[in-house]
């Protein structure tokens, strides 16, 4: 099988993912759409390592994976605590870091 | 010990006594303070005998010694070192200083015993002894200027002593703000004189004295008129004279230590020290005696209105210290020194009396009020009466002789001096009329009731408040104490004002004309180089000049008990027939007013101008606000770009990489 399909399908999650954490206002989907994002890349990484016959892509697949849940945890972390601390689960109210 | 020896044991003593006290405060208990103060400068006066006596072991011709202890600053061809001189002026200087302090001290122990401040005002006293002490020993300009800006600053503690009393505060500040215009002119006056002669060692300047200037000389006649300005400052003549009445704010004893006796001497000190220098500048000369007569009638005639028991007697130490200004600027300096010393006693005796006569009255100053003291307190009585009478020039008293001399020698020089002369009668005859004006006022006429409670046995306390406001005030660390003493109820104060009440009929033995020089003769080593060493008036018109003194002397006493105790309510009568010359007075010749308009208050237009429009629309506008400005402006576009959303961030950040993607790509291809 070609490569290329596996790329294309790789670069459309991806996008579909980037286009998720750039409108989505909700913060669970925008760590979704993250979670889409990393697995774009684990895809095409896979996919050049059956290419190449090597290892080393299956092995950066692994570490994104756990760099993904560590991520993951924070992200969870923080939403946990604004609503613990009464905020409104919405990105764009946190926006304390306006000029 | 060599005469050198004690004159830096005269100094040690007193700094000794002021670290002692100021560091042992805390655990030193109850009168303990005072008395190591005290003992300091008991020590100090006989170290200052030990030298007097070493210096009369010496020939006349050796009696100027100078001892070095270190080089206090080097340059090329100058250096200044921390050197005493001891001669006969510097010693003599010593004794009155260290003397009356000493009694003073002994006073204050007594006095001021139940203030809660009572170890600092013994530290600030030493050190006021010491900066004084330093003042006359030095043996070069530089030691001079420090001892002298130290008896500034040693004033200004002691008169803003009671420190949460604002008006005492209000005084210091005036006091020392006009002594710093005095430092200054000395400063800039040793300039000039290490400028044209080179060094800054009295013996050195006054030896090439002749060589350096001509007579008369512009620069000369120019130093000579700043070290006048210094003078007058610290002596306080006209027209530097307003802070002296005002630093009565002080404790008493203060006031009769520094403000009458010893620190208001110190231009007379300066002036006759510096003799070589004015011999050779006539004109200023002239200058130090026209203003020294002049300041002698105008407190003469502003003590006869004043109220205020303390001020009339700073009043009567103002015009006192003219005469002394204008013996030493016509060269009639044992006169002048002669008049130091006397007055130097029987100043602080009336001080002293004053103290007892506050304390009597709960702290009252204002003679209005005070009357019929004379039973109450019969050893204040005698004593304030032998003050007044020596201040008055009665016959036979120290200042009898003292004072009739320097006028017998404005005499003797003729010419418009002559007119000096009587203007110095004329003042006499006030001084005498005013002295006596206290004593009627406050010893006799109808008991007040503080009398009345005295004469029962115990002093009166009122309501503690600041006698010059009548403001209300606590008895806690910064105000006076609540309770108060009169000499007639404590020892100290008795044994104090017992032997300056005999030197103050006695001191004139020391220089009677015809019969006894001794001063003279013993300060002549010092004054030998002056060109009016012989012009010295004969004594057949000395005694003249003493019998028209006395004569005078009489004359006003007898007036003032025909206005105050024959027939009491003419001074009454009086100010009604000349309400205007009477305001005139009180107001002391508008000199405040004048100094509020020209100085004060145009200064503090252009502070409020400064403050208003240069600080807050220039700095703070223009300037600060102007680089604020710019970043802010400048920055505009870059807060604009941080939204603070976070998706409009994560777009900023796939555009970059797109974009890098797309540069990477095409440039590959």
């Amino acid at each position: 099988m070609n490569i290329t399909w596996y790329l294309i399908l790789s670069a459309f999650i991806f996008a579909i993912g980037a286009a998720g954490v750039m409108s989505r206002r909700n913060p669970l989907v925008v760590l979704l759409c993250l979670e889409l994002m990393l697995n774009a890349g684990n895809l095409a990484l896979v996919a050049f390592s059956r290419m190449h016959g090597g290892e080393a892509g299956q092995v950066f697949a692994l570490i994104v994976m756990v760099i993904a849940a560590c991520e993951v945890v924070i992200g969870l972390g923080i939403i946990v605590a604004m609503y613990r601390n009464r905020l409104p689960i919405d990105i764009d109210e946190m926006s304390e870091l306006r000029g | 010990m060599s005469a050198t020896s004690y004159g830096w044991l005269v100094l040690a003593f007193p700094l000794a006594g002021m670290l002692i006290v100021s560091l042992g405060w805390r655990v030193l208990p109850g009168r303990l303070p005072g008395w190591i103060g005290t003992a300091a400068i008991g020590l100090a006066f006989l170290a200052s005998i030990g030298a007097l006596l070493d210096l009369l072991d010496h020939p006349e011709e050796e009696r100027q010694l100078v001892d070095s202890a270190w080089t206090y600053a080097a340059t090329a061809d100058f250096s200044a070192d921390l050197a005493i001189l001891v001669d006969p002026l510097s010693v003599f200087m010593c004794l009155v200083v260290s003397g009356v302090s000493f009694l003073i001290h002994l006073y204050s122990v007594a006095y001021m015993s139940g203030d809660r401040g009572y170890a600092r005002y013994f530290a600030y006293l030493n050190l006021f002894v010491f900066s004084m002490l330093l003042l006359v020993l030095a043996a070069n300009f530089v030691i001079l200027i420090i001892g002298w800006a130290f008896v500034g600053a040693a004033s200004y503690l002691l008169i803003s002593y009671w420190y949460r009393r604002e008006t005492a505060v209000r005084a210091g500040i005036k006091a020392f703000v006009i002594n710093v215009i005095g430092d200054a002119a000395l400063v800039v006056a040793a300039f000039l004189i290490l400028d044209k002669a080179g060094s800054l060692d009295f013996l050195g300047v006054f030896q090439s004295a002749g060589d350096d200037f001509t007579e008369n000389e512009g620069t000369l006649v120019a130093i000579c008129l700043l070290l006048l300005v210094g003078a007058f400052a610290k002596s306080a003549q006209l027209p530097l004279h307003t802070w002296l009445p005002d630093a009565m704010e002080g404790p008493t004893p203060v006031s009769a230590l520094i403000h009458a006796a010893t620190m208001v001497t110190a231009g007379v000190y300066l002036i006759a020290r510096t003799h070589p220098l004015f011999e050779l500048a006539p004109t200023a000369a002239d200058v130090g005696a026209i203003v020294g007569t002049a300041t002698i009638l105008f407190a003469a005639s502003v003590a006869l209105a004043a109220t205020d028991l303390k001020r009339v007697i700073a009043y009567s130490t103002i015009s006192q210290i003219g005469y002394m200004v204008l013996g030493v600027s016509i060269a009639a300096y044992g006169a002048g020194l002669f008049h130091l010393m006397t007055h130097a006693f029987f100043k602080a005796l009336l001080f002293m009396g004053a103290g007892s006569v506050i304390g009597a009255m709960a702290g009252v100053q204002d003679m209005d009020r005070m009357g019929g003291l004379r039973r109450a307190m019969p050893f204040t009585f005698v004593t304030f009466t032998v003050g007044a009478l020596a201040l008055a020039g009665f016959p036979l008293t120290a200042g009898f002789f003292s004072k009739d001399e320097v006028i017998a020698f404005a005499l003797h020089r003729g010419g418009w001096f002559a007119i000096l002369a009587i203007a110095g009668y004329l003042a006499a005859f006030l001084t005498a009329f005013y002295a006596f004006r206290m004593v009627f006022r406050v010893f006799f006429g109808e008991p007040v009731p503080e009398a009345r409670e005295l004469e029962a046995g115990h002093v009166a306390h009122g309501e503690p408040m600041n006698p010059m406001t009548r403001e209300p005030e606590d008895s806690d660390v910064g105000f006076p104490a609540p309770e108060h003493h009169v000499a007639e109820q404590s020892w100290p104060m008795k044994a104090a004002m017992g032997p300056l009440a005999l030197l103050s009929i006695v001191g004139g033995i020391v220089a009677i004309p015809g019969v006894t020089d001794t001063l003279e003769h013993f300060l002549e080593p010092s004054f030998q180089d002056s060109r009016f060493h012989d012009t010295a008036p004969t004594t057949g018109s000395e005694v003249w000049g003493l019998v028209a003194g006395g004569v005078i002397a009489i004359a006003a006493i007898a007036l003032a008990w025909l206005v105050y105790v024959r027939r009491p309510g003419t001074a009454a009568r009086i100010r009604e027939r000349v309400p205007r010359l009477h305001r005139f007075l009180v107001n002391k010749w508008y000199f405040d007013e004048l100094y509020e308009a020209m100085f004060v208050r145009p200064v503090s237009t252009i502070g409020a101008f400064s403050r208003r429009v240069i600080e807050t629309e220039f700095v703070q506008g223009t300037i600060v606000g102007g680089a604020t400005g710019i970043v802010r402006v400048g920055t505009s576009f870059a807060r604009a770009i941080q939204t603070g959303y976070l998706r409009m961030y994560a777009l900023f950040l796939l555009l970059g990489v797109a974009a890098l993607t797309l540069y990477f790509l095409i440039a590959s291809s």
